[in-house]
């Protein structure tokens, strides 16, 4: 203990007589483990945004598009494939146990006019249980019943991009609008959702009766897509083989026979996202983890210089009794101490870099603490790795030379 | 009578290149405690072999040491170390003090490696050393800031501060002015009516006359071994305490 402490002091004192020499040593490893914990930072929190926008979708979401499938590589044409319609929905409600809620997707887009003003977007058909689908609420009015649903009624839900462009400050709820000339009444304002993932406006929406849109503004009998909820996470792929069976029944197809419709869960999507999110933070932290081992190397250099300019120190030790081991240690702790407060620093270093880059770029970065500790651990093994070459150089020195040593 | 060093048919030679180098050919050499012996020579006359091996910083080729009555022989480098740490204390002619260390961390600096722990409180230790050269008021100095012969005393007193058996000093004054040369063989002097064996490697005869005894080397062996007669007292040469005066800027 006593032996410890002495050689931690001689370590120290080594280190505080060139400053300047320790601290540009240093800052190879400080950079080398603030950019460790950067990059994995901004990997791992670009991650988690993208990862918080797919499951602001809404809850274990699950999607059915039409199929654009071919026979026997011939394309079966515009008009055959899509074969959706609102009685697979229904299908859907009677059928599916899994399945929490349904709701059928008609989408349309065209001019609206209100208040004097005039706008364009989407207008989306869809059913009550929709709000439920997709994690979503009123924040002022109310939503539309299935009463109005059977009824085609001609009443619209407004999102804030639209309230904003339409009406402005004022309240839309009870006012008139014109989607492509036909009137509608404005029952609702949908709350603000933000951007998507892909970084499109989820508020520049009007919601309408998936009935009023598809036979009142669109025309045919086709719908755009199914959204569903699974009843859990974890039922989230028995739910979607059991969707896709009924909607196999209900559009007779035999077996064997590819889907006339695409299944998409959320589950899905979301890991496909975040693994390729996951190979660029690897990525990320293997370009860093370079820059560390480079500081090393740094470190290693000083020390071997350092060997060859305090031989002459070293056979004093020696001389007055030093063993070899003692010169070792105090050359490795050296390097250790160089090398652990360097990543000391850096951790420090990518917390005030983290902090900036969150609050005034709004790049998301997380600092986790398990890739600090893994960068701290490293750094100090690249201390006792690149300084026990220099360290047993320097124990192996023969008194009597080192003494002569000019 | 019991000896402390003790040495019998010592031979090193060197082996440079092709070339052998007999530094010391056969040479006997017996000291009993509390001497003085000047070991005097020309250059290559293998004083600073002898003392090197006295010291256990190098071993010889064949031959046979005792120190203090114990053999060293096929010992491992870290008993060598220990000896050096406990038994030896060396102060050498270019001083070789740590720089940008103080006079009292460099005097700390044996007791550091002692790992039996026979002093328990170093800085005292090192205090009591500085005060027997009379420089414990220049402790916190660092080499840079002492003159040539503080620097010697600083070393002398790091090699008393293990309380070795034998204190070896090589040229000691060999970077020094003849008066304060005189200061320091006061100090070793000194030292010796205290009891401490003195080993003292010189080529100047004026020097080897503060010592009782001077052993003469010529080409590897013991060409004389005499008692000193009429030896010089330091101390009634020069006054230590003028010395204040000449500090090193």
């Amino acid at each position: 203990m006593w032996q410890l402490k002495n050689l931690m002091k001689l370590a120290f004192k080594g280190i505080m007589k060139n400053q300047m020499r320790s601290l540009l040593t240093s800052l190879g490893i400080i950079i080398g483990v603030s950019a460790v914990i950067v990059m994995v930072g901004v990997g791992s929190g670009s991650q988690k945004s993208i990862e918080m926008q797919i499951n602001a979708l809404g809850t274990n979401m699950i999607m059915v598009m039409p199929g654009t499938s071919q026979m026997g590589g011939v394309s079966r044409g515009a008009g055959s494939y899509n074969t959706m319609t609102m009685d697979d929905v229904d299908a859907l409600r009677e059928r599916a146990t899994l399945l929490s809620h349904a709701s059928a997707v008609v989408i349309a887009a065209g001019q609206i006019i209100g208040n004097g003003n005039n706008w364009n977007t989407t207008i989306q058909g869809v059913d009550p249980e929709y709000l439920s689908i997709r994690d979503w609420d009123i924040v002022s009015g109310e939503f539309f019943t299935d009463r109005e649903v059977h009824s085609r009624k001609k009443v619209a839900v407004l999102g804030k991009t639209v309230v904003g462009e339409l009406f402005g400050n004022l309240d839309p709820v009870g006012e008139k609008i014109q989607i492509r000339n036909t009137p509608f009444t404005v029952i609702g304002v949908l709350k603000e959702k933000g951007q998507d993932a892909r970084g499109s406006d989820q508020d520049d929406v009007i919601l309408a009766p998936s009935t009023t849109v598809l036979y009142r503004l669109k025309g045919g009998n086709n719908i755009n897509m199914i959204q569903a909820s699974a009843v859990s996470r974890e039922q989230i792929d028995v739910a979607q083989d059991e969707l896709s069976a009924i909607l196999r029944e209900v559009h007779d197809i035999n077996p064997g026979e590819e889907d006339d419709f695409q299944v998409r869960n959320q589950v899905e999507i979301t890991e496909m996202v975040s693994s390729t999110s996951r190979i660029m933070t690897l990525l990320l932290g293997a370009v860093a983890a370079v820059s560390l081992v480079v500081g090393g190397i740094g470190i290693m250099n000083i020390m071997l210089v350092s060997v060859t300019e305090r031989t002459r120190e070293i056979g004093i030790r020696l001389s007055v009794g030093a063993r070899g081991n003692d010169i070792l240690s105090q050359f490795l702790l050296e390097s250790m101490v160089l090398s652990l407060s360097g990543g000391i620093v850096g951790i420090l270093l990518a917390s005030a870099v983290a902090l900036v880059l969150n609050s005034w770029t709004g790049i998301p970065t997380v600092i986790e603490p398990g890739i600090v500790l893994l960068s701290f651990t490293f750094a100090g093994f690249v201390g006792i790795f690149f300084g026990f070459y220099p360290a047993r150089k320097a124990a192996a020195l023969n008194p009597i030379d080192a003494l002569r040593y000019e | 009578m019991k000896l402390i060093i003790d040495i019998k048919n010592i031979i090193k030679t060197y082996h440079v290149g092709e070339i052998d180098v007999h530094a010391l050919r056969d040479v006997d050499l017996k000291v009993e405690p509390g001497e003085f012996v000047a070991i005097m020579g020309a250059s290559g006359s293998g004083k600073s072999t002898l003392m090197n091996l006295i010291g256990c910083l190098d071993q010889p080729t064949s031959g046979e040491y005792i120190l203090d009555g114990k053999p060293i022989k096929a010992l491992s480098k870290n008993d060598y170390a220990n000896i050096r740490n406990q038994k030896i204390g060396f102060v050498f002619q270019g001083f070789n003090l740590l720089p940008r260390t103080s006079a009292l961390e460099n005097v700390e600096l044996p007791l550091l490696y002692d790992r039996k722990r026979r002093i328990a409180d170093p800085k005292k230790a090192a205090m009591e050393a500085l005060e027997r050269v009379g420089l414990v008021d220049r402790m916190d100095h660092e080499p840079n800031q002492l003159s040539g012969g503080q620097k010697q005393r600083v070393a002398i007193a790091r090699a008393l501060v293990n309380k070795p058996s034998i204190l070896l000093a090589d040229e000691p004054t060999g970077n020094l002015d003849s008066r304060t040369s005189v200061e320091v063989m006061a100090v070793f002097q000194d030292l010796n009516n205290q009891g401490i064996t003195v080993l003292l490697v010189t080529h100047e005869h004026d020097l080897s006359k503060y010592a009782k005894r001077i052993i003469e080397l010529e080409d590897g062996r013991v060409r004389k071994d005499s008692l000193v007669h009429g030896r010089l007292i330091a101390s009634a040469i020069t006054h230590p305490k003028e010395e204040k005066i000449d500090v090193a800027a």
